[in-house]
């Protein structure tokens, strides 16, 4: 085991205090928003879909994948949650996961908590939400039109993610954004490609077994597919 | 087309999260992940530190305590850790959800 008490996401000591603070008054921000859009929006079928999609995001992000040079990558999920639940409840699941983690597993830092939520999560729900469904208006609303959206949007918040990290640490004073952030980009334009993989597999299982809970899919597909052989024309309940 | 009932896709979509936590997740990358790696590379990854809060993590870095064995420890921290952040999910879900029964002043109906 690493003897290093880094795991995944930004730890404690890396950002100063002024950067740590003004990310969590970014991230409470959002994630007060996101309660009151809750409890506007959340209906009561929806409440275990919460649930199951804060702990399906938690075990992905435990599964690192080898990408080039010796380094891992993992699942973030925002862009994921945002396609099913809409961008704010998406805020409300990422903060689940990453306080867990951060509370219960040592996994980012506890002052760097906000920015963690930040950059993983509020970033990406409410940066993905908005790019999917602007771009749905000059996409074919169609299945490979809509996933090839999503797979695309989910690459680019991964990468908005580690931008977002660059600059806190370049404000932090801790290394300078001309060296961090060609090294994080080059290596999240790799994680976000598993990135995009993962979001994509995930909505068209979703798409095929409960089109009508992928929030940001055109309607056209919420649908129930046309029976091509008519069986159940006329049939209805 | 027949739909799959909420409860049973949560149903499989928990187990899922479950088995890929508790019996893949032994088996990921043990690489450094991206930021970490650049933080080593560009050598400011010693400036990392524990919270105070976090010395007494229940699972620090998704090892069950107490378990010899990696590969068990990691992925009994990923059972635990799965429902846990469902139950958080859930129950959080709960408290804030929208509440048909006292809907604003006028409170329509049911």
């Amino acid at each position: 085991m690493l003897d290093i008490p880094i795991a995944l996401h930004i730890p404690d000591g890396f950002l100063s205090g002024g950067v740590a603070l003004a990310c969590a008054a970014l991230a409470i921000a959002a994630v007060t928003y996101a309660l009151r859009v809750a409890n506007v929006e959340l209906d009561e079928a929806r409440v275990p879909l919460l649930g199951v999609l804060a702990a399906f995001i938690f075990a992905a992000q435990m599964l690192n994948f080898p990408i080039a040079g010796g380094t891992s990558g993992h699942f973030l999920g925002a862009t994921l949650a945002a396609v099913l639940l809409g961008p704010w409840l998406a805020c409300l699941v990422m903060a689940v996961v990453i306080g867990v983690q951060a509370f219960a597993f040592a996994d980012g830092g506890i002052s760097a908590l906000g920015a963690n939520v930040l950059n993983m999560g509020v970033l990406g729900a409410l940066l993905g939400g908005l790019l999917v469904a602007a771009a749905m208006r000059a996409v074919p609303h169609t299945r490979a039109g809509f996933l090839s959206v999503v797979g695309v949007v989910s690459w680019l918040a991964v990468m908005v993610g580690a931008t977002a990290t660059s600059v806190e640490l370049a404000v932090s004073d801790t290394i300078p954004l001309g060296t961090s952030l060609p090294a994080m980009l080059g290596v999240h334009a790799l994680i976000g490609i598993g990135e995009a993989i993962i979001t994509v597999a995930a909505v068209s299982a979703v798409l095929v077994s409960r089109p009508d809970l992928v929030g940001l899919a055109p309607e056209e597909l919420k649908q129930p597919a046309p029976q091509p052989l008519g069986q159940t024309l006329g049939l209805e309940a | 087309m027949r739909r799959i009932p909420t409860g049973v896709f949560v149903a499989i979509a928990l187990a899922l999260a479950i088995g890929l936590a508790t019996a893949v997740s032994p088996f990921a990358s043990p690489s450094p992940d991206g930021l970490e790696k650049v933080a080593e590379e560009k050598q400011f990854l010693d400036e990392g530190r524990l919270h105070s809060l976090q010395e007494d993590s229940p699972i620090p870095d998704y090892a069950f305590p107490g378990v010899e064995n990696e590969r068990v420890a990691t992925g009994l921290a990923g059972f635990v850790g799965t429902l846990g952040v469902f139950a958080i999910g859930w129950g959080l879900a709960r408290l804030v959800r929208r509440r048909p029964d006292n809907a604003g002043p006028r409170g329509a109906p049911a």
